[in-house]
């Protein structure tokens, strides 16, 4: 007999009912498209899921898993069912939707490597932060202007300059954030929102009355190629999804994997999360505790700055008003889905920018779900993750208050 | 090597918390720095430690002067301190926390742990100070934290180890050995100042004694001749009742009766398991243990606090095993929580809203909707006049009363309605023996007018001195229902740590 406690019973139990769900959206929704879905796999290859039969094979599944989970649970296996599930009912939906066509499987998740970029590199930036002991809720705030005069500068300049902009930008906006919580000590939430209502007042402005004018001088521009890394995007499937990328994409790779080893096998690491967990341990031993946090925050902004600059220089080739919509709160809800680990994060932004490749993908097959609802999708696979999946984590506990070192 | 500190002044608005101080200690020697709370020991250390400045005096190292901006300048100087509340990261390892500002490192400042290890090995096996470095800290009990901070100390190679009431968290064989490590200390060639406000300890390991009374020096004693009553005069300004003077107890019928309560965590573990007593009028029953054997949990489940898993309490022949807390209440049960600042308080709030907090829908003061201020003010007056609450204004807030008139809210809260029992858990932890004497008078008073009376608490001569009836548990059971007038501190100290005195002389 399993020693299983009342908490895991808990989880089991709901675990166990998500199944259920699942079993009747594949039973009540995808059965009832006929056809075979064609998944391009790489320029010549694809393989077909009959719609129908898939899901009523996986359908009966899961009602198999829910049983199972609500009788007396998978126990270590839980976790790994639950991902293949998941993975297998993302599969059911896709063939449910290209039923009887076929599309690019391939390029939708080369899109959603992409698109991960800005969701990475806002979620660094708020891990950066929030692991000093610092909430920043305005990376949205930060991408969006970062984007806004990236876009600027290299229309009139170079892309380059243009990256350079967009960093400093996210640095200035992080210093206001520092200096208002740090030094003058306000709510870090209320500078957030003052901060993100600002960026997109200044945009909008910019938007309208320099950008739209003027569009062929100021905001137009030819964004960066993808770059194919030898050898390895010759790896069928995977060479394409994550070599054949923009330089932005390695990027953010290099960011997740520098800050990982940065925070913890480095002294400044140990230092940040001390001031996060508990900055007067660090402080009583002589770190000079808002010191780093101002490092941190400003780091934080620079490299926010580098996923605004994303939107135009990496993928769109110019700015629109609220382009970032909403993607800087994404980011902060894979801070969450990654328990403020930067691996885990990136984890998350690829969860997100998936839903978002799948509504763009899907938008071109008429499966009678109105546009609208697409476009929400990678909100509510958003609230879905985080309430569902995450459940209860653990925020670094200094994380919102100021410190003083009096 | 020689510290000094002279004449030492550190205002605060409103307050003069040092007040031309001046001490000296050495190293090889213990200092003993006694003082209620709030008479400005930790301020006096905060100054020594460069946490504050010191807006006169100054600070001299075998007769030069220095200046500390930062706690990174006095560690520099061979100033170490162990902080009352642990200064250690719960989520990081112990190697992690004690080289936390001395990192190790190797190529691009990357951390080099096993270096970290090696040197928290080097100081632990040095001075026999046994750690885990990958142990993780909130995994640790408390004794073995402070173990951590003691090695950070001296990884800092600290000259002078200023130790801010470090028994106050401590077990009593943890006390023990925490005088050991005292001693390894001083005969390694360090110096230790020992801030403390018990008496008896400051008698046993200090070699001199320095005592503050609201930010002064009041003098000084050698432990080898001043008695506890001396400093204890010295300390509070007069004399002061040590033991707890009372009479015999007359119990009548069972007030509280408790048959077969057990606890059970979420997680499954039983934490009180099938505790059976009662407590009579007019007697007072401690419940002696080591913390976390169940005391906390059986106290909670008595207030209401937590589901019982099986059992009852029964109060005054009624079932009340499940009542809410304020049915509890009106049925003549006063509790006194364990966490003062957590649960008896709510700290930011006024004396005024915290002394009517059990009774604000009372029709006294509240008329159904509106709360009845006036009424309340009036009462708050009466109360903080007649529990000598020190205070200059009661609709100022909880926090910024000292600890042992906080508690003395509590207890004016709970004990000034017409009750039939009193649940009292850890009534005098942490306060100055003056609120002690006071805290321990109120509660023989209500046993004398014919109340049950409950004590729980972890400080043996506390229960010892004021129960009736000594209840030890150990584990979630009680293990022993003894005698304070007939049995030793020795046997209830072999039954808390859960052996039988018999037993032991015989092995």
């Amino acid at each position: 007999m399993m020693v299983v406690s009342a908490e895991q019973r808990k989880r089991a139990r709901s675990v166990g009912f998500a199944y259920l769900v699942l079993a009747v959206i594949c039973f009540g929704i995808f059965t009832r498209r006929a056809g075979s879905a064609g998944f391009k796999i790489s320029e010549t290859g694809q393989f077909s899921l009959p719609a129908q039969g898939f899901a009523w094979a996986l359908g009966i599944v899961l009602v198999a898993l829910a049983a199972a989970q609500l009788y007396r649970g998978l126990g270590k296996l839980s976790n790994i069912v639950l991902a293949l599930a998941t993975a297998a009912f993302f599969m059911s939906f896709l063939s449910w939707a290209a039923a009887g066509d076929s599309f690019s499987f391939v390029g939708m998740l080369q899109d959603t490597v992409s698109r991960s970029v800005p969701i990475t590199l806002g979620a660094i930036g708020g891990i950066l932060s929030e692991r000093s002991g610092v909430i920043n809720i305005s990376i949205e705030g930060m991408l969006l202007a970062a984007a806004c005069t990236s876009a600027i500068a290299a229309s009139l300049t170079n892309l380059w300059l243009g990256t350079l902009a967009g960093i400093l930008t996210g640095v200035a906006l992080a210093a206001v954030l520092a200096v208002l919580s740090i030094r003058y000590k306000v709510d870090q939430v209320i500078v957030g929102f003052a901060i993100n209502f600002f960026a997109l007042g200044i945009t909008s402005f910019i938007s309208f009355r320099v950008l739209v004018p003027n569009r062929d001088t100021m905001n137009n521009l030819l964004p960066v190629m993808p770059i194919e890394i030898p050898v390895l995007s010759d790896i069928p499937f995977f060479g394409q999804i994550f070599f054949v990328q923009t330089i932005f994409v390695y990027f953010s790779f290099a960011a997740v994997a520098l800050a990982t080893w940065g925070l913890y096998r480095t002294k400044w690491g140990l230092r940040t999360r001390a001031i996060g967990e508990y900055p007067k341990a660090a402080g009583t031993l002589g770190v000079d505790v808002n010191k780093l946090r101002y490092r941190n925050l400003l780091l934080a902004g620079a490299v926010a700055g580098v996923g605004g600059a994303w939107w135009p220089i990496g993928i769109v080739g110019r700015f629109d008003q609220n382009i970032t919509a909403g993607r800087g709160f994404i980011a902060l809800a894979a801070v969450i889905f990654g328990r403020w680990h930067p691996v885990g994060a990136l984890c998350g932004a690829l969860v997100f920018a998936l839903a978002e490749a799948v509504r763009l993908k899907i938008g071109n097959f008429d499966t009678g779900i109105p546009s609208e609802f697409l476009i929400m999708a990678p909100y509510v696979v958003t609230i879905i993750v985080v309430a569902g999946f995450i459940g209860a984590s653990r925020a670094p506990k200094a994380a919102g208050q100021p410190y003083d070192d009096q | 090597m020689k510290f000094e500190l002279k004449g030492i002044t550190k205002r605060f608005p409103g307050v003069v918390a040092n007040d031309q101080v001046s001490l000296e200690v050495s190293t090889g020697e213990v200092l003993a720095l006694i003082g209620e709370n709030g008479a400005g020991k930790s301020t006096l250390m905060n100054v020594l430690y460069g946490i504050y400045r010191a807006d006169e005096g100054e600070i001299l190292i075998d007769g030069s002067p220095v200046s500390f901006s930062s706690p990174a300048d006095a560690i520099a100087a061979g100033i170490g301190m162990v902080h009352q509340h642990f200064m250690l990261v719960p989520v990081m390892t112990v190697a992690e926390n004690v080289v936390l500002g001395v990192e190790p490192t190797g190529r691009f400042g990357s951390l080099d742990i096993s270096e970290a290890r090696r040197m928290v090995r080097e100081v632990s096996d040095k001075y026999h100070l046994e750690l885990d470095p990958d142990a993780v800290i909130e995994d640790l009990p408390v004794g073995v934290r402070q173990r951590v901070e003691i090695v950070k100390v001296l990884l800092r190679d600290a000259k002078i180890v200023v130790f801010d009431e470090p028994t106050a968290v401590l077990t009593p064989s943890e006390i023990l050995e925490f005088f050991e490590i005292v001693k390894t200390l001083v005969s390694a060639g360090r110096g230790v100042i020992f801030i403390t406000h018990k008496l008896k300890e400051a008698l046993t390991i200090a070699d001199r004694i320095n005592v503050l009374r609201r930010g002064k020096v009041a003098g000084a004693a050698d432990p080898k001749h001043a008695t506890e009553a001396e400093i204890a005069e010295m300390m509070v300004g007069r004399a002061v009742q040590l033991v707890v003077d009372k009479s015999v107890a007359k119990p009548g019928e069972s007030v509280l009766r408790v048959a077969n309560l057990s606890v059970v965590e979420p997680d499954g573990r039983t934490v009180v398991d099938s505790v059976s007593f009662e407590v009579r009028a007019g007697e007072i029953v401690g419940v002696a243990g080591v913390q976390g054997n169940g005391q906390t949990e059986l106290v909670e489940a008595i207030a209401g606090l937590r589901r019982a898993a099986s059992g009852s309490v029964t109060l005054d022949g009624k079932e009340i095993t499940s009542y809410s807390p304020r049915e509890r209440h009106s049925a003549g049960m006063a509790h006194i929580p364990e966490d003062r600042q957590r649960q008896g308080l709510v700290v930011d709030q006024s004396i005024v809203e915290n002394l009517v907090l059990t009774r604000y829908h009372d029709d006294e003061f509240s008329s159904g909707f509106l709360m009845k201020w006036d009424a309340a003010e009036a009462k708050a007056k009466e109360l903080v006049a007649a529990y000598d609450i020190r205070t200059n204004d009661p609709t100022q807030s909880a926090s910024t009363l000292s600890g042992g008139n906080q508690q003395k809210v509590i207890v004016a809260r709970e004990l000034s309605r017409d009750i039939r029992l009193a649940v009292a858990s850890q009534p005098t932890r942490g306060i100055d023996v003056g609120s002690i004497e006071y805290i321990h008078a109120q509660m023989v008073k209500e046993r004398d007018a014919g109340t049950a009376v409950l004590v729980v608490s972890t400080e043996l001569d506390e229960v010892m001195s004021l129960s009736d009836r000594v209840l030890v548990m150990y584990r979630g059971k009680i293990v022993a229902d003894l005698d304070p007038k007939t049995v030793s501190h020795m046997d209830v100290g072999l039954y808390m740590a859960g052996s039988r005195p018999d037993e032991a002389r015989a092995s």
